[in-house]
């Protein structure tokens, strides 16, 4: 089978790549960009440890083909931080030991980022049932919760 | 000292940015071989023919493997030689796996795979243990039966008696990074192996007998795991074994993992039982005598359930001292998944059991459900007469829970929420609200005795660094971290100087698996003696130095004090070396006071008991059976802990796993025996938007009152058994449609909680 031709962006870079068309974005991401951030729990969009931006909208990477970043701008976990500095999700999910094995971190804070962008005073609830397509076997959730409010919280007090 | 601190998980800051490297995200070389196996869709019989041409020919595949071409051991079982890692041709269970496919990427494998001709003789399965039992398909020659007193006799004199019977289900394992295995050949035939597994030291046995080597000649490695929960101390044999067979074969590396819903319909999960109760009690509701009777499904191979099933017997008493008990336990053989280990290993069963029966009991005599359970709890040390055993004999020794229960009730408000509740159900017609209240005592040590030890190896470098190995392995619940606070506390060095590494059969051998929540007791303990024993070498050599006494030399805050003399620890270290001083020890421990004999269930199998408790509201819709958590309070026994941060989290993810299980999660098989609930997108795990509202988690203040690692307890396990509150409560609140006792099945799922409903409020 032929291969199309991508051109997109990558957390602000500019990336080009070969793909097979049914390939997912997911499977290029982790295979051929070696960006493994983004898992796959389960491949058919019940999870969300896949998450990622497209284009600002919030997807599940294994439900987008890898050709269907052309032309838009794909934001994963890696590109949360600033170089070294830390996004304050991510230093408060460290400080409210808001993980546990890990898997579905990544996702969570995609998903948690996405959230504060469009909303940057969520309440309780929402949060839960914004984050409720990402799934999580470790932690119970509680401190999840707590840490995206109180990033928030921060975020606000700071701009 | 960075023992006690609430310190986050060790790799925090690589799980925040992505960076965190699980066995998938391992660079290969762009060789790598990528593996599948192609599945037996029935769940018994016998292959008749098999036609594997087509599989042979779809794109990128370079080998297709069944029994026949194995080159040594066909067998991936932990325990007794039967469960073949391709079948010998014999289906055992829809999902068993019949050939192994290895093509250049995973989705060319997974393609493959399906491509198989295959024809079967179908034979009768055996689904359930009802059918199990009356065909005596079974494990061990008979029931295993564990008792104290006559029941019989105690029940028979009673002024009351209750009895009752009820299905408990399963459980997926759900681990977020399902099983993945990699595998690089060695020169010499050799081969090393990254796992995502608990239990290294099993992989490398089982790889070792199937490439016909010795086991010096595999090396297995493993990181860390994204989630365990017991899935994978066996489960992952397969894949590892796969992985190294081809490698060997073909001299490339291979790469196994499964898709979800493959794993689910290959790998085992938690036990379900039936289970049926007889229990007398007198007017006070203080228990007479009970008898048990657990119908295990085990399914289709032995796998861990011996111990899982009689861990669920010792389990059967949970909190309660009970004169006179009897447990009969059937390990049943059926078609289904090999039923393994999870997270409680059967203890949560067990505990279901007896708290199901002290519901009954405080329904049937209009108790409060916890003053009837505190009337039957073990009594405290300070009261504890002459009689304090368990149904097996072991002395309680360290009951926490009357004062736990206490403070419970008081933080909690129960008795002022119990009474609201009351008048708001009493204005309600459509929903109810209920609560539930669940003790745990839960038995720490593998039962299998000789499981209980543990090695480290600790090397200190001339710089003052440290590297820190031991047999525990990493899936999350901060293992790595708590053991380095250990390490750091011994030196009396800051954390960042202890380098955390990946569990490596090569450094530590014959480790147990990281299991029966004992990680921290019996690592913590193997890395304190290693790193005692390099102290009191660099003591001895620095008093010889200074003129002083070695009992004059202290490690503490990243300095060395030598009598009135103080260096730093970079320092001592490098004096050491040049002192040619050994800087690197092993460590190693075995949990002492053991003593049990599984078959006439007799002795003491436990070094100490964990203990928690937890109440959970709930509220349900009469019309839909739809339920929610309201809110959750917990109090749970961690000892001294190690590390409260870690340890609440482990507390709060195993009370929701707990009460996913009892609730949400539903494992359904059709009449052919497929599980049909093979993804998230039918199988439901608790999500964020079912924590609780409110949910208060607080570790009680003790100390364990055996000498484990700086008093602490375990704690991976036993908070399991909290989320049975969220059952009981679903219980309670149906019960306020009627009369009747709501006899509830697990999970309570929606439409179980929608027929309870009918049952006490129409009677259908």
């Amino acid at each position: 089978m032929s291969k199309i031709h991508v051109a997109t962006k990558i957390n602000g870079d500019t990336v080009e790549y070969l793909c097979d068309p049914r390939e997912t974005l997911l499977d290029v991401l982790r295979d051929r960009l070696n960006l493994t951030g983004a898992k796959e729990g389960c491949g058919t969009g019940d999870c969300g440890a896949c998450s990622v931006t497209l284009d600002g909208r919030l997807v599940c990477s294994c439900l987008v083909l890898g050709a269907e970043a052309d032309g838009k701008e794909v934001a994963t976990v890696e590109g949360i931080a600033d170089g070294d500095e830390l996004h304050p999700l991510q230093k408060k999910f460290i400080e409210y030991a808001a993980l546990q094995c890990g898997v579905c971190t990544p996702g969570i804070l995609v998903a948690a980022k996405s959230l504060l962008e469009k909303n940057p005073e969520p309440t309780e609830e929402e949060t839960r049932y914004w984050l409720a397509g990402n799934l999580c076997r470790c932690t119970g959730y509680d401190k999840i919760i707590r840490a995206v409010l109180d990033t928030a919280a921060e975020m606000r007090e700071a701009s | 000292m960075s023992i006690a601190k609430p310190l986050p998980h060790d790799a925090a800051k690589l799980h925040v940015t992505g960076a965190a490297r699980y066995v998938d995200d391992i660079p290969t070389s762009r060789d790598c071989l990528h593996l599948a196996f192609g599945l037996a869709p029935i769940a018994k019989g016998r292959i008749t023919a098999m036609n594997l041409d087509a599989v042979k020919r779809s794109p990128g595949v370079v080998a297709v493997l069944t029994a026949d071409d194995l080159p040594f051991a066909n067998d991936v079982s932990p325990s007794i030689h039967d469960e073949p890692l391709l079948s010998d041709g014999t289906v055992h269970y829809p999902g068993q796996p019949v050939f192994l496919v290895a093509a250049t990427s995973h989705r060319a494998a997974r393609v493959a795979a399906r491509k198989g001709d295959v024809t079967y003789a179908e034979e009768e399965a055996l689904l359930t243990v009802d059918q199990a039992l009356m065909a005596d398909s079974r494990f061990e020659d008979g029931p295993r039966i564990y008792e104290k007193g006559d029941a019989a006799a105690a029940i028979g004199a009673a002024p009351h008696v209750i009895d009752g019977k009820f299905d408990l289900g399963g459980q997926e394992h759900f681990y977020l990074e399902g099983q993945a295995a990699l595998a690089f050949p060695q020169e010499g035939g050799d081969v090393l192996v990254h796992s995502s597994t608990q239990h290294p030291t099993e992989i490398q046995h089982k790889v070792a007998e199937a490439i016909g080597a010795p086991m010096h000649a595999v090396r297995v490695e493993t990181r860390r795991m994204g989630g365990g929960f017991g899935g994978k101390e066996s489960q992952g044999n397969a894949l590892a074994v796969s992985c190294a067979i081809i490698a060997t074969l073909t001299g490339r590396p291979a790469k196994m993992r499964y898709d979800r819903d493959d794993d689910m319909t290959v790998t085992g999960k938690r036990h379900p039982f039936k289970i049926s109760y007889r229990a007398g009690f007198d007017d006070d509701g203080k228990l007479l005598g009970v008898d048990f009777l657990h119908l295990v499904n085990c399914g289709w191979a032995q796998d861990l359930s011996l111990p899982v099933a009689d861990r669920a017997m010792l389990h059967a008493d949970n909190a309660y001292l009970i004169p006179a008990i009897r447990i009969e336990s059937h390990r049943l053989k059926t078609n289904l998944q090999s039923f393994t280990a999870y997270r409680g290993f059967g203890g949560p069963q067990g505990v279901v059991g007896i708290e199901r029966v002290m519901d009954h009991i405080a329904h049937d005599l209009g108790l409060d459900p916890i003053e009837l359970r505190r009337r039957n709890y073990y009594a405290a040390p300070d009261q504890a007469g002459a009689d304090n055993t368990t149904p097996y004999g072991q002395k309680v020794e360290d009951f926490e829970l009357h004062e736990m229960t206490a403070q419970l009730l008081d933080s909690s408000d129960y008795a002022a929420r119990k009474a609201e509740i009351a008048d708001w159900n009493a204005g309600q017609d459509r929903f109810a609200r209920g609560i539930g209240f669940s003790p745990v005592k839960f038995g720490i040590s593998f039962t299998l005795t000789h499981l209980n030890q543990a090695g480290a190896l600790v090397h200190v470098y001339q710089d003052g660094s440290v590297h820190l190995n031991h047999g525990g392995t990493e899936m999350g619940q901060g293992l790595f971290q708590k053991v380095a606070q250990v390490a750091a506390s011994r030196f009396g060095i800051p954390l960042e100087k202890v380098k955390i590494t990946a569990t490596d059969t090569a450094k530590v051998p014959n480790t147990s698996a990281t299991a029966a929540s004992s990680g921290s007791d019996l690592n913590g303990m193997a890395v304190k003696a290693a790193c005692d024993t390099i102290r009191d070498r660099m003591a001895d050599h620095l008093a010889q130095r200074y003129q002083t006494e070695p009992a004059k030399v202290r490690f503490e805050d990243g300095n060395v004090h030598i009598g009135d003399e103080v260096i730093s620890f970079d320092e001592a270290a490098s004096l050491a070396y040049q002192g040619r001083i050994s800087l690197s020890a092993t460590g190693f421990y075995k949990t002492p006071k053991l003593e049990w004999d599984r078959i006439n269930g007799q002795g003491r199998p436990f070094f100490y008991f964990a203990y928690g408790a937890a109440i959970t509201e709930v509220v349900v819709d009469r019309l839909t059976g739809e339920n929610r958590i309201l809110r959750a309070d917990i109090l749970h026994d961690a000892g001294a802990s190690l590390n409260p941060a870690l340890d609440i989290g482990q507390v709060e993810g195993a009370y929701v796993q707990g009460a996913g299980w009892l609730t949400t999660e539903e494992l359904v098989w059709d009449g052919k025996g497929a599980l049909r609930t093979h993804a998230p997108s039918t199988y439901k795990i608790p999500a964020c938007s079912d924590r609780p509202d409110v949910f208060n988690v607080a570790l009680y203040d003790g100390q364990n009152r055996e000498d484990t690692i700086y008093r602490s307890k375990a704690v991976g396990e036993p908070p399991f058994m909290l989320g049975i509150s969220a059952w009981l409560a679903q219980s309670n609140a149906v019960s306020s449609f009627g009369d009747a006792f709501p006899a509830m099945d697990a999970p309570g799922t929606a439409e179980e909680v929608w027929r309870a409903i009918r049952r006490v409020r129409d009677g259908v």
